[in-house]
């Protein structure tokens, strides 16, 4: 067992990241694939789709590390993350954080886009209700996130907070090392309105979230 | 009242999957299981039309040799289907290769058969006015292994490869939204929208309900869907590119999933929503 997981261990740091913790990744270990042998699966089955499409799978210096400690990342690994993370998010170039809570809301409620089966044009969403609860009225929510009723309103419609959930929207690692949230502003997916719109949402006294 | 709870079932039952709770009351919950029970019987779940077309279909003579599937080795031996399908994927050493029900069914058209096997692939998946001779296949040799624990062989360093390798996939995040299977499926009690989400990250009841009970009749589709329409579908929506049909990821994937489900009774073809 020990051995099995130093050798893996071994293969993982030559292959992937050069300084690994092994204390860590011990811990969770039991028989792990070569990444090596992992990737030639993958060209089995993705090899196929076109050349943009392959490069979303090819994991960035941070998913690297995520996906070498299932997400859960050891304090060191994390501080550098989130500090790559936070050097990639982009403010508006005039200060202003809150766009349109309406458009905001119609985001939230989209999940369509970046599929394979939507049209390249599609305008993606940001699905939020498959994770968040939201307002209220809305009763089909998921709950793989925390429930963001009230979220403006129970932090006093502070600017400092709504500036936190614009980086938050914009590059979930960029707060949390490995969150499961996507990274909507350094990943495309959202335009930078988009996210200012998700965060009139949240914050806009007028918004249903707050009511 | 009683009006309330019906209503609240049914919506239930079309937003849920077969086994896992959402947040219902008690109440619901009964009904729910009630109309799950309703809609389980054979006699009113249309993926029993599959199974009914698959029988014809693996005794049917095709391809160049002109023969019938009937010495098809699914791994218990030439045409033996009793328990076949709740020991896939298997090793198989005429191919060198383990493969799911589905890579084994297309290996022995192509080399018992002589069939040639593009079409079929074209048809993997049923739409409208377009039949799938796969699904129907897995239907009628699935349907063989009904009241049967799961229970996939990992002697083989191949079959103990996939499984190694499959777990590695299951935590590997990717795609423009940086999702994984596991993102959804590593945890207790979590829905997406109001669609329960099993655990599939540890082993028991809940890989055991799910993978017990695949391939399902998909009322939402008017389909009967297999294990690999059900994993294209998951990479579809976890925003990663087009998985190629009967590849070795998906295959991986459903070794780790079938070994996570080790023990869990198989009864299919089931119905969901």
């Amino acid at each position: 067992m020990r051995t099995t997981s130093k050798f893996a261990a071994l293969i993982l740091s030559a292959g992937v990241i050069a300084t690994q913790p092994f204390a860590a990744y011990a811990q969770t270990a039991t028989k792990k694939a070569d990444p090596a042998l992992v990737d030639a699966y993958l060209k089995a089955t993705f090899g196929k789709a076109p050349p943009e499409w392959q490069a979303r799978i090819e994991p960035d210096d941070t998913l690297k590390t995520c996906n070498l400690h299932r997400n859960d990342v050891p304090s060191a690994e994390a501080d550098k993350i989130v500090k790559r993370e936070l050097a990639k998010v982009v403010f508006p170039a005039d200060g202003k954080l809150l766009g349109d809570w309406k458009q905001g809301q119609k985001i939230a409620n989209n999940g369509r886009g970046g599929q394979f089966s939507d049209d390249a044009k599609t305008e993606n969403g940001g699905n939020c209700y498959a994770c968040h609860q939201m307002e209220k009225a809305e009763v089909s929510f998921g709950t793989l996130g925390p429930s963001l009723t009230s979220y403006g309103k129970d932090r006093k419609f502070d600017p400092a907070e709504a500036k936190n959930a614009f980086i938050k929207i914009y590059d979930s690692q960029a707060v949390l090392a490995c969150s499961n949230m996507p990274r909507f502003g350094a990943n495309k997916v959202l335009s930078e309105k988009q996210i200012m719109d998700l965060v009139a949402f949240l914050f806009d006294p007028e918004s249903p979230i707050n009511k | 009242m009683r009006r309330t709870t019906m209503a609240l079932a049914l919506a239930a039952i079309l937003f849920s999957s077969l086994n896992f709770p959402v947040c219902a009351q008690d109440a619901s919950e009964k009904e729910i299981e009630r109309y799950r029970a309703m809609i389980s019987d054979p006699l009113s779940n249309p993926g029993f039309l599959a199974v009914d077309r698959g029988e014809i279909l693996w005794s049917e003579k095709r391809g160049t040799k002109n023969v019938s599937l009937e010495g098809c080795d699914l791994g218990l031996g030439a045409g033996k289907l009793e328990g076949a399908f709740a020991r896939m994927p298997r090793f198989f050493a005429d191919s060198g290769k383990v493969m799911d029900l589905e890579q084994r069914l297309l290996w022995c058209m192509q080399n018992i058969q002589g069939l040639d096997t593009k079409d079929v692939i074209a048809r993997r998946f049923s739409g409208p006015g377009k039949a799938s001779d796969m699904e129907d296949l897995v239907a009628f040799i699935a349907n063989k292994s009904s009241g049967m624990k799961i229970d996939v062989p990992l002697k083989h360093p191949k079959e103990q490869e996939m499984a190694a390798v499959g777990e590695a996939l299951f935590y590997r995040r990717g795609g423009v939204m940086d999702f994984s299977c596991a993102t959804c499926h590593a945890d207790e009690g979590k829905r997406i929208r109001l669609q329960g989400l099993p655990n599939l990250s540890k082993p028991g009841k809940q890989p055991q309900e799910t993978m017990g009970t695949w391939p399902t009749y998909r009322v939402s589709q008017g389909a009967l869907r297999t294990m690999q329409h059900r994993l294209w579908d998951c990479y579809r929506q976890q925003r990663w590119p087009i998985p190629e049909y009967g590849s070795d990821s998906i295959t991986a994937l459903t070794v780790f999933l079938q070994t996570q489900a080790t023990g869990g009774e198989i009864t299919v073809p089931s119905i969901k929503r």
